[in-house]
Order: C-alpha cells, then sequence, then structure tokens
C-alpha cells in the first residue's frame, strides 16, 4: 500500500551545545542526531526504535520543528517545515502531532480535558465557538472516553484513560501526521494492548500515518510497516517488518532482536548479550558507531563510517549500514 | 476550600498562644532584676520596688501571665515604661509605615523578581539570563544595610537625587524599598527561573506549541501558571525576611517605624514596649503565612489530589 510521500527526513542532524567553564562557551556538542535521512508513506506506521539516549526523542521533535535543527530538512507534505517562518509554521501544526510517554505530563495540569480539547479547535479555527464543545464530547468518544469525563481534571484519570485523552488532543486537530514518542511504554502490558488496538482503528478512520518512537523492539512489531534502528544518533538499519524480524542484517538489530523475551516456540534464537554500555553521545566512536560494542568488529570499523546499502538477498527498501554484514550472516 | 480555611485558622491558634508565652517570657528570661534594669543601675530601692509594684512583678508568674493575656484579649499591651503611653499608641503610627514599607518592597521584589525569572528562563544561557543571574547572585548577597548607606552615600549625597532619610514623600520611600527589596527580587527571580524552566520542559508545553499556540501564551498561559506555585512560597517566606529587614533598614534611612522604634525601646530598656513589638511583629508575621497558605492552596487546588 505504497502511498506518496508524506514526510520525508533528509540529513537531518541536531547537536545540542554543551556550555562549560566560567563563561559558558560552548566546550562541546551532543550529536542527539547525526546525519539521518528516511521517507514515511501516507497511511503507513514508520517505528523509530533503538536504545535509551539513542536520539529518537530527539529526531521526532526537531521533525515537528519543537526544536530547531542543526542541520538538514524536513518536508512535510512537499512543504519545506525547516524553512517555514513561524506564522506559517503554527499554521502547519496542525497537520503534525505529537503523543507523548507520560500523557499526565503532556496535559496541562490545570485544565480540564475538555478545555484542553477546545483550546486546540480555537487555535487552528477547526470548529466555530459554539460547536467546540460537542465536537470536544465528540473527541472523547472516539477515543473510548464517557461524554461525562469532559471536566475532569488530568489527575483524575488513570494512566490509560490519560493516554487516551492526549490521543483525543493531538486528533482534536485533524492532524495527518502523529508522533507517537514511547506512547504506550509506561502503560501496563494489557492497557498498552487496548491503547495499540485503538491507534490502529484510529488509523483507518482517519488515515493517519504514525511515526512510532519506543525503545522496544517488541512493541512496535505489532503496530508497524516498517521499522528504522537507530543507534547514537544514527541509522543502522531500516526495513519493512517481516524483514526486519525474519532477515535481520545488522550486528545490532541482531542483538536488540535477541533481547525481546518471549521467542516463538519452536524456533531457537541465539541470545546475543552486548558488551559495555552506550558510549557517549558526546564524542561517540569513529568509523561505526557501533564497533566498540560489536562482536564482529574488524579495524575498518573503527575508521570508516558505513553507509545504508542494500544485498542480493534483501527485500527491496532493506538498507542496512554494516561494511560486512554479507561476511557476518554468511553461513 | 473553606474548610481548608477554617483548618487552616484553628492551626494558628496554638502558634499565636505559643508566641504570648514566649513574649511574655521575654521579661523573665533576661538576666537580672527587670524592674531594676528598667529603673536604671543608679535608681534607688524605693523606685525599683514602686517599678516592681507597677509592672506586677511581685505576683507569681502564672498569674502574671494571666493578667497579661486578659489585658492583651482587650487589646491593651500594657504602658510604655519611657513615655507613659500605652504601648497600642506608641505602635500604632508606626506598625502601618513599617507595613507600607514591607509591602512597597514585596511588591516591587516580585514585579522585578517575575520579570526577570520570566526572561532569564525563556532566553536560557543567552547574556540577558546571565547578566539577570549576576545580579541576582549580587543582590541577594548584599546585606540590606549596606546597600543602604551605599544608596545614600552615592544616590543622595553624591548625586543629590533623592532624600537620605525620613518618611512621608514618595521620593524618600525610594531608597529604603530599593534597599530591602533587592534581595527579595533576587530570590525571587531566581526562584521564578528555575520553577519556569521545570516548566518549560513539560511535556504540555511542547503539546502546546505543537497545536500551534502563540509562543507568548505558550509561555504565560501555559507556563507561567503553572511555574508560580513554588514561587508563592518563596513570596511567604520573603515578607518574613522582609519584615526582620525594616530593622535595620528604617535604622539606616531614619524611617520612623516600628523597626525603629524596637532598637529605641531595646535601648532605652522599655520591656513593655520591646514586647510588644515583637508580638505584633509575630503576630503579622503568622497572619502573612496564613494568607500564603491559602492563596498557595487556592493555586494550587485544581492538582490537588484529595
Ligand atoms: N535539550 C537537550 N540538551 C542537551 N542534550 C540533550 C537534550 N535533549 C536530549 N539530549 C541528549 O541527546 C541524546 C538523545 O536523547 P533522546 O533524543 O531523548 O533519546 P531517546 O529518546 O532515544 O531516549 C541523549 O544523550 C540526551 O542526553
Ligand atoms: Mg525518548
Amino acid at each position: 500500500m505504497i502511498g506518496k510521500e508524506l514526510l520525508k527526513v533528509n540529513n537531518l542532524k541536531k547537536y545540542f551545545p554543551i556550555q562549560g567553564g566560567f563563561l559558558g562557551r560552548t566546550v562541546n556538542h551532543v550529536k542527539a542526531v547525526d546525519d539521518i535521512s528516511f521517507n514515511v508513506y501516507e497511511g503507513e506506521t514508520v517505528s523509530l526504535v533503538g536504545e535509551s539516549g539513542c536520539g529518537k526523542s530527539t529526531a521526532g521533535r526537531v521533525i515537528l520543528r519543537l526544536e530547531e535543527p542543526t542541520a538538514g530538512e524536513v518536508i512535510f507534505n512537499e512543504i519545506n517545515m525547516t524553512s517555514l517562518d513561524k506564522a506559517n509554521l503554527r499554521k502547519m501544526r496542525k497537520d503534525l502531532q505529537i503523543i507523548f510517554q507520560d500523557p499526565f505530563a503532556s496535559i496541562n495540569p490545570r485544565q480540564t480535558v475538555a478545555q484542553v480539547l477546545e483550546e486546540a479547535l480555537q487555535i487552528q479555527n477547526l470548529a466555530p465557538a459554539e460547536q467546540r464543545r460537542s465536537r470536544a464530547l465528540e473527541l472523547l468518544e472516539t477515543v473510548g472516553l464517557a461524554p461525562y469525563q469532559a471536566d475532569r481534571y488530568p489527575h483524575e484519570f488513570s494512566g490509560g484513560q490519560r493516554q487516551r485523552v492526549g490521543i483525543a488532543r493531538a486528533l482534536s486537530l485533524n492532524p495527518k501526521l502523529i508522533i507517537c514518542d514511547e506512547a504506550v511504554s509506561a502503560l501496563d502490558v494489557s492497557i498498552r494492548a487496548q491503547i495499540l488496538n485503538l491507534l490502529k482503528k484510529l488509523q483507518r478512520e482517519f488515515s493517519l500515518t504514525y511515526l512510532f518512537i519506543s525503545h522496544d523492539l517488541g512493541v512496535v512489531r505489532h503496530i508497524s510497516d516498517r521499522i528504522i534502528v537507530m543507534y547514537l544518533g544514527r541509522i543502522m538499519e531500516i526495513a519493512d517488518k517481516i524483514s526486519l524480524f525474519e532477515n535481520a542484517q545488522h550486528p545490532y538489530t541482531r542483538a536488540l532482536l535477541s533481547a525481546i523475551p518471549i521467542p516463538r516456540p519452536g524456533r531457537k534464537r541465539e541470545r546475543m548479550v552486548l558488551a559495555g554500555d552506550v558510549p557517549s553521545a558526546i564524542d561517540p566512536p569513529v568509523g561505526c558507531r557501533f564497533h566498540t560494542r560489536c562482536p564482529y568488529v574488524r579495524d575498518n570499523c573503527k575508521e570508516e563510517v558505513p553507509q545504508l546499502r542494500s544485498a542480493g538477498n534483501m527485500a527491496a527498501g532493506h538498507l542496512t549500514a554494516c561494511h560486512y554484514f554479507e561476511e557476518i550472516n554468511s553461513p | 476550600m473553606l474548610q481548608f480555611v477554617v483548618r487552616r485558622f484553628i492551626q494558628t491558634i496554638p502558634v499565636v498562644i505559643g508566641v504570648t508565652v514566649l513574649v511574655f517570657s521575654l521579661m523573665h528570661l533576661i538576666p537580672g532584676d527587670p524592674a531594676q534594669i528598667m529603673a536604671g543601675e543608679a535608681a534607688q530601692a524605693e523606685t525599683v520596688e514602686a517599678m516592681r509594684e507597677r509592672l506586677g512583678l511581685n505576683d507569681p508568674i502564672p498569674v502574671q501571665y494571666f493578667r497579661y493575656m486578659g489585658n492583651l484579649l482587650q487589646g491593651d499591651l500594657g504602658q510604655s515604661v519611657r513615655s507613659s503611653r500605652s504601648v497600642v499608641d506608641e505602635i500604632q503610627p508606626r506598625f502601618w509605615i513599617t507595613m507600607r514599607l514591607a509591602l512597597y518592597s514585596m511588591f516591587v521584589s516580585v514585579i522585578i523578581g517575575l520579570v526577570a525569572g520570566v526572561i532569564s528562563a525563556v532566553r536560557r544561557y543567552s547574556l540577558s539570563d546571565s547578566m539577570i543571574m549576576v545580579a541576582a547572585l549580587i543582590g541577594f548577597s548584599m546585606p540590606s544595610f549596606w546597600l543602604g548607606l551605599m544608596l545614600i552615600k552615592y544616590i543622595s549625597i553624591d548625586l543629590a537625587l533623592l532624600p537620605p532619610s525620613g518618611w512621608g514623600t514618595w521620593q524618600q520611600a525610594i531608597l529604603p524599598v530599593i534597599a530591602l527589596g533587592t534581595a527579595g527580587a533576587a530570590i525571587i527571580a531566581r526562584m521564578t527561573r528555575s520553577s519556569m524552566l521545570d516548566v518549560i520542559n513539560q511535556d504540555y508545553i511542547r503539546t502546546a506549541r505543537a497545536k500551534g499556540l502563540k509562543e507568548r501564551v505558550v509561555i504565560y498561559k501555559h507556563g507561567l501558571k503553572n511555574a508560580l506555585i513554588p514561587v508563592v512560597t518563596v513570596v511567604g517566606i520573603e515578607m518574613g525576611m522582609l519584615l526582620s529587614g525594616t530593622v535595620l533598614t528604617e535604622t539606616v534611612f531614619a524611617v520612623n517605624g516600628m523597626g525603629r522604634l524596637a532598637i529605641d525601646a531595646i535601648r532605652s530598656r522599655d520591656f513593655p514596649l520591646v514586647q510588644g513589638i515583637v508580638l505584633v511583629f509575630a503576630l503579622t508575621f503568622v497572619t502573612v503565612n496564613f494568607l500564603v497558605d491559602i492563596s498557595y492552596r487556592y493555586l494550587n487546588k485544581r492538582i490537588e489530589l484529595n
């Protein structure tokens, strides 16, 4: 179901300056996102996975221009978001929404649910004043909440319900793309499934496109069409879901897969444990970012940066950034 | 809410009783014979005895306390030993001067502190942020009396811009208010900055931005309102500091307020007057705290879990 390209991310970088010393000069940078490129097609769900700290959230925020990119461009619906001025950006905002991990933290604690929703409708002029209330109630019903809950404050809801409020808030603007940043990570497993199902249902109903951010490959398995694996600010592997789970090429992806707790019965998967910690994003390893923890490391890995590339045994669109994946994976 | 106000009010009662006990004990806790001290070292035995009689110091202490409390409840704080006027009459005009000085200073430090703190937070790491934070550091490191003396020297004497002393015209109020309010402005600025930074980094600020709200609305409607809650507590503490600060400031600027009256009363060993002043200061502080708690609760009530 390849639709048109809704979102194009080209060579996106985000470096956070580190101020140091008495004068607060910039002494170094955290290279949170370091040159990533990918596309998202209309109607699909693309997941961004990787260990915590690898720059997923930063990527999400920069795409929404909640933070300014250091370099690169974000093209949404053929409009270059990175060069929009403030007024046009504000108008564009309604097309791209975000849902955060902690739904409590993403709703102003001093607004009732109805106020949150009505404010959104008002800013973007999506409903005349007298219809805002009924539209807000309708939205609550869409996400599985009852209208009588409209005048409650966020703290009066449970975790799963709050996440529904967060979803309603995002939906209120009629967006095309929703970025879900660890949107279900904080929820209990049973509730998590409910929310994932809700997201899927909404995707069909409103033809939404999702960029789904998670540190857990297991979670994104159900919802994704394609998966992007990130490590220390760079993309290690991109593939459609089946290829990624069945035919992962990058040693890092394989390590992540082997860490998913419930292996399918009848299938043996060797557990591949990564040595050491994630290196600092301030002075990331030269060459391949992953070389300090890679069991197959060779000299060249410490010098040359591997680019995303494909090979004969891989499905279309499956790319991996490893110099030696063919040799490593040959039996 | 009403229930909270009542409960909070009832809680102040033991505090107030404690204060009266302490204030009453002042007379008996000071070393030496209060009657002798008040009458003066050189006083004759009869004078001292008369003084003792007049103050009722011959009765057992509990009797004295209940008499003191009885008078207090009728609004009688005793008589000044020096002027023979009632302590209430001595304090009253001075009290309003001090309250005005404290409130003006509070007002000025809240306004300046909030504005500076918000600017600092919104422009974190910019030059204006650094300048505000350095100024705040200097501001609360400076003792108010020293700042007062410097203001008098440079602004009143060298530049002859404002009167160095007295109270009455607005020109006379400026320097004391600056001297007294600077430390508070500095503390409020720092508190506002850190509280605002906390709030600005919350996801609901991000979602507010993602809705397409104007940055100004994001900062003031979603940001500042939530950031104010911890600031209110600081303002309460600050008010206590201001009240005690008036003693020095009034002395430096020769303002005829209650602080200066306290110094005079202590110098002239006018114990009933000292007691009265301490009591009024303490009750003012208790009242301010009561009001602060209520406003804190009011601001916070929506996120408070019952
Ligand atoms: N505002 C910021 N200032 C400085 N460093 C930041 C900031 N936000 C994130 N980082 C750093 O960028 C890196 C990536 O963070 P993040 O995008 O939150 O990772 P993830 O979402 O994958 O866990 C981390 O090293 C983090 O410390
Ligand atoms: Mg994150």
